[in-house]
């Protein structure tokens, strides 16, 4: 009986705990989301209150709309988000396979080398990859922060898709090369399937970054062209005034990609772990 | 079509050497199984022999084909693993076609060699299954169809039954014994259990630590073993040792008597002694006797016994079947 009540009380603390940690995380983004409703006295008379009938005004987003190409950043955003998490699953995970599966001389030193980039931050050689990129003319286009952000996520990827593809039965992959596969098909038929978990786990912790990142898009991309919504929000921040309407707007828009991309490779992630269960 | 033979092969990891030279020959339609400890290099030997391994140095010959060379698919071999090695995401009929389809045979080929396949092991209500919707029995007939639609040369097996409960084990045990006589190929089969070995094999190779110790049919295994290591892994329970000099039989170091080769009686024998334990498993009974000139001594009654620990019983060994050894371990003939 106590027992019974114990684990209640345990549950009730938990989700008590959990509860308060979802409403601090989640309060930044409900006040961008309501003020980006009202008005500029409404926002700084009363952060807090819901857009009422005086106070509610779109004047933000029509601001965000009708400054600049925000339609053209959204995209220049997404394809670079997309295109880069694209090459650092399949490099990463090609890289990770050849590092878990052949035995050959310096395997160890160079999973090292490889996952060194986790603990040396990509930004230390920026004067370095500017040159590179000018030397090469690719400045100002979205191939330059495609390279730069797959280059960036590859490190972490090769780490965690080795460890998992390591746990991958080798029997498996013999009983392919029997049947003839080659070890392209055991590569993508064999094993990636099975560790999609550890995909959908790279791909969410290599998009947060590549999305919100400033610095690169600021430095190699800053046309008006290839301006990501990061960067293209930045107009309204000034020295001197700043639309908050706008700022406010432009960041509740930019929030809702990365909420559809993430609940893309969430939902992966699970079925990926209830089908591992009851294998 | 499939004999096999084996030329000094070996094989090392790194520094370790796992294979210490192997020399071995299968004739066509053999049932031959390796035995061993774990950890002595029996998997590691199939798995060269299925050419997922390189040997460090020596030749195999498929059918007097050297195979060094060819890739595993193109050996004529089929494998069946321990843990089924199913792939999860194909139904159980195209588990078992993925082999044809890959090497290009037509589909009514592979449709009418699944469909043979299936039936000798009454797949049929499951063929269209996925691999996480069988039990453990049924996913390991369907890793044996497999490797019986491909109709290989050589079967390889490693240790197909270890997962399974023992039910199921002498069940399917049955099974590949009867597959052997029907399909009339040539079959190598993997296992630490001994039981296996004998109630399976044409031939039996045991290996220790890399090496074999002996090749032979189960019962020169059990009538004639080579060595010590022989004599006490085949045959269960296992053979009593006694130093010779106890017994002062000079010409010898080690002297052996199988458990089932000794009689026991209440009042007059051999060797003196006090009974430790008993087992009493229906058909047999194990008695486990301490005993002053032999030491502990195990010994196999058939049929029902009161003996009870703590009686005092005397052991009379059959001469006739008690084995030499030297001081290599060697047995003496
Ligand atoms: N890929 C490998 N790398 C290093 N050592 C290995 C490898 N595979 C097997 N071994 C070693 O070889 C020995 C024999 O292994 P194995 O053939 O699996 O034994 P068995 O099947 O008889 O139990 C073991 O000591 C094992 O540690
Ligand atoms: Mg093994």
């Amino acid at each position: 009986m106590s027992k019974a009540r114990t684990s209640h009380l345990r549950s009730a603390s938990v989700h008590l705990a959990l509860g308060a940690y979802t409403l601090i995380a989640l309060f930044p983004v409900f006040l961008t989301i309501v003020n980006s409703f009202k008005n500029r006295n409404a926002i700084f008379r009363a952060p807090l209150q819901l857009p009422g009938p005086e106070s509610f005004s779109l004047i933000g987003y029509q601001t965000v709309l009708k400054q600049g190409d925000f339609i053209g950043y959204f995209s220049n955003s997404l394809t670079v988000t997309c295109v880069s998490i694209f090459f650092v699953l399949l490099f990463g995970a090609m890289a990770a396979f050849a590092l878990s599966e052949y035995r050959f001389k310096g395997n160890t030193l160079m999973g090292l080398y490889l996952s060194l980039g986790i603990m040396i931050p990509i930004r230390l050689g920026t004067v370095a990859i500017l040159q590179g990129m000018v030397a090469t003319g690719l400045v100002n286009t979205l191939t330059a922060l495609i390279l730069v952000y797959t280059a960036q996520g590859l490190p972490l990827a090769v780490f965690i898709l080795s460890e998992f593809m390591r746990t991958v039965s080798d029997d498996l992959k013999n009983a392919g090369r029997i049947d003839g596969l080659s070890e392209y098909a055991i590569f993508f038929r064999l094993v990636l399937p099975l560790v999609r978990p550890a995909m959908a786990t790279v791909a969410v912790f290599t998009m947060i970054p590549i999305w919100n990142d400033l610095w690169f898009p600021l430095i190699l991309a800053p046309a008006e062209a290839t301006k990501t919504v990061t960067l293209g929000s930045q107009v309204f921040i000034g020295q001197f005034v700043t639309d908050w309407n706008a700022v406010l707007s432009a960041l509740s828009l930019a929030i809702f990609p990365v909420l559809v991309l993430y609940m893309i490779f969430s939902r992966q992630l699970i079925r990926g772990i209830t089908s591992g269960a009851v294998k | 079509m499939g004999s096999l033979r084996l030329r000094n092969i070996r094989k090392a990891f790194g520094a370790h050497e796992v294979l210490k030279g192997i020399d071995l020959d299968v004739k066509d339609g053999e049932f031959v199984i390796f035995v061993g400890p774990s950890g002595c290099g029996k998997s590691t030997l199939l798995r060269v022999i299925a050419g997922l391994e390189d040997a460090t140095s020596g030749s195999i010959d498929i059918d007097g084909q050297e195979v060094a060379t060819v890739p595993p698919a193109k050996r004529g071999i089929a494998m069946v693993f321990q843990s089924y090695a199913l792939y999860p995401h194909l139904t159980v009929k195209d588990n078992m076609g993925l082999g044809l389809k890959q090497a290009g045979a037509d589909k009514a080929d592979i449709e009418k060699r699944v469909a043979k396949a299936s039936a000798m092991l009454s797949l049929d209500p499951y063929l269209a299954r996925r691999p996480a919707e069988l039990s453990g029995g049924q996913r390991q007939r369907v890793a044996i169809g497999r490797a019986i639609v491909r109709e290989p040369k050589l079967f390889l097996f490693d240790e197909p039954l270890s997962n399974l409960d023992a039910a199921l084990r002498v069940q399917t045990r049955l099974e590949i014994a009867k597959l052997h006589r029907e399909l009339k190929a040539t079959m190598i089969y993997v296992t630490h259990d001994q039981v296996e070995a004998m109630t399976l094999a044409d031939k039996i190779v045991v290996l220790s630590a890399g090496a074999i110790e002996q090749v032979g049919s189960p019962m020169e295994l059990y009538n004639r073993p080579a060595n010590l290591f022989v004599a006490g892994f085949i045959g269960s329970p296992g053979m009593n040792f006694i130093e010779a000099e106890r017994l002062g039989d000079p010409g010898a170091k080690t002297l052996g008597i199988r458990p089932e080769h000794i009689t026991l009686s209440r009042e007059a024998g051999e060797w003196q002694g006090k009974v430790v334990h008993v087992e009493h498993l229906g058909a047999d009974t194990i008695v486990y006797m301490e005993t002053e000139k032999a030491g502990l001594l195990t010994v196999r009654l058939f049929g029902e016994h009161p003996f009870h620990p703590d009686d005092v019983v005397y052991a009379s060994p059959d001469r006739s079947l008690m084995h030499r050894f030297d001081a290599d371990g060697k047995a003496i003939r």
